[in-house]
């Protein structure tokens, strides 16, 4: 009677390890949230920024929420969107959403 | 004690196949931190952008001219600002700047005077000509820091020397990194820019329920112009990472079917030596249902350990090493691109979708092929 006794005590070994992982995450976002986020909101009002800094291989990929649908696809007449981020992220906002 | 006992057994009947569950633990495990990952990077980005991003400017207006963003007259500003319910029209000057020493792109950004109280800048933003701030991407690029010169080439080919006054700190990097930040008269200067004209103009609202309205309003004014709500970059961000891009469908799809093929070999038959095992339970007196229990506990403990152990390894890998195997696949081709150090946003809906999808099925698949045995004679069963 001692597999069983080992194969539980590991199991809740494991719920308590992800259990303190997930609050030191817990603690981490009410911690940067108070300190990390207000500063990080006043350099996006004071720069104007509108997108992230994620991917910077291509004008619509580096502020894909400034480009259209279509930027991918405007190089040169039938060009072809061959930057391997476009294919990483979503397509951008719908055009219908535009007033 | 009697479902105690049906578990010690169970483990016991897994530890006789010690090597080929254990190496299943892995493969299932693995599977389920890559599933994880990409859901934990997607949602912590997803999430932080969309906190950061609502201080963004209200409405940006570009012109387009031949289908391109083109620059806009500061004449248009001013016919902006007129419109009532409009508070501010502000021009931006901004641009992109590929460095052919370091072959990266920087996004060059005109201000125009140091606005007060930014804490993520080490040293200050530019307040006399021929000073710069820089991202964390581009000083470590071209190794430079704060008193340092920043050498970029402007639309004459002249090398235009740049005093570095500020560094954007870390935390900032995913908006800063690939930054270089000038007074707004250097940068008119390098791009060349004629005279009246910016990027584009950044509107400020007075009511934020009349956003939709005023943007209606410039594009009727002036209709080679293009609005952009604040609440089009937001969505735009939360539609950026969900389930239709490319890193979830071809991650997340890819490690879903390795599962789905793992299942599919559960739970399309059990081997004559567990179908004999089954029988000899059986012959002994066990019950159908006993032996449906011990296949539920072989399951569950291999499903729970694994779901456990690739929760875990999801975490560590993306909030404590900053998804260290997942950025080269999202890096593309970018040469600068951010260490994440991202705030651990977590949705607990998605650990119980994660649990759901891989649990449910793994236990299901080892209990029904084993209930076809368990319903059969004993001797046919042994019989194999």
């Amino acid at each position: 009677m001692n597999k069983h006794r080992f194969f539980i005590g590991l199991t809740l070994l494991q719920t308590i390890f992800l259990g303190l992982l997930l609050m030191h995450g817990e603690a981490r976002v009410a911690t940067l949230s108070g300190q990390q986020l207000p500063a990080l909101r006043a350099t996006v009002r004071s720069l104007q920024l509108t997108d992230l800094s994620l991917w910077t291989e291509a004008r619509y990929t580096r502020h894909p929420s400034q480009a259209d649908r279509f930027t991918p696809f405007q190089d040169f007449p039938s060009a072809l969107e061959h930057f391997p981020a476009g294919s990483i992220m979503a397509p951008v906002r719908s055009d219908s959403s535009q007033p | 004690m009697r479902h105690l006992k049906i578990l010690e057994y169970a483990l016991s009947s897994l530890l006789r196949r010690r090597y080929k569950n254990l190496s299943l633990v892995a493969v299932y495990a693995f599977t389920i931190a890559v599933l994880a990952s990409v859901l934990f990077l997607t949602h912590a980005l997803k999430t932080e952008a969309t906190r950061l991003l609502v201080d963004a400017p209200e409405l940006v207006v570009q012109r387009v001219s031949a289908g391109r963003h083109d620059l806009m007259s500061t004449e248009s500003g001013e016919r902006i600002g007129a419109i009532p319910g409009v508070a501010a029209s502000r021009p931006r000057y901004w641009g992109y700047y590929y460095d052919a020493l370091t072959e990266a792109n920087y996004t060059l950004l005109g201000v125009e005077s140091e606005p007060a109280g930014l804490e993520m800048v080490e040293g200050r933003l530019p307040a006399a000509p021929g000073e710069c701030a820089i991202g964390q991407g581009v000083a470590g690029i071209r190794k430079v820091g704060i008193g340092d010169d920043l050498i970029l080439i402007d639309s004459d080919n002249i090398g235009t020397v740049l005093e570095v006054a500020g560094v954007f700190r870390s935390p900032s990097d995913l908006l800063t990194n690939d930054l270089v930040v000038l007074g707004r008269d250097d940068l008119i200067r390098f791009f060349g820019y004629p005279p009246g004209r910016a990027t584009d103009f950044a509107v400020e609202v007075y009511n934020p329920a009349e956003v939709d309205t005023i943007a209606g309003k410039i594009k009727r004014l002036m209709p080679d112009s293009r609005p952009i709500t604040r609440s089009e970059i937001l969505r735009t961000y939360a539609g950026v990472f969900n389930w239709r891009s490319g890193m979830m469908l071809t991650v997340f799809a890819a490690a879903l079917i390795a599962f789905c093929i793992l299942a599919w070999d559960k739970a399309t038959g059990i081997s004559a030596e567990e179908k004999r095992e089954i029988g000899i339970l059986k012959a002994i007196g066990w019950e159908t249902s006993d032996i449906l229990e011990l296949k539920f506990w072989e399951g569950m403990a291999i499903s729970l350990t694994s779901l456990l152990l690739g929760l875990m390894a999801a975490y560590l890998h993306v909030f404590f090493w900053g998804a260290t195997v997942l950025s080269p696949v999202i890096k593309g081709w970018s040469v600068l691109f951010p260490d994440f150090r991202l705030i651990p946003f977590i949705d607990p809906y998605q650990i119980l979708v994660i649990s759901f999808l891989t649990v449910t099925p793994y236990v299901a698949s080892t209990v029904i092929p084993s209930w076809k045995a368990a319903v059969t004679d004993p001797e046919t069963a042994m019989r194999g």
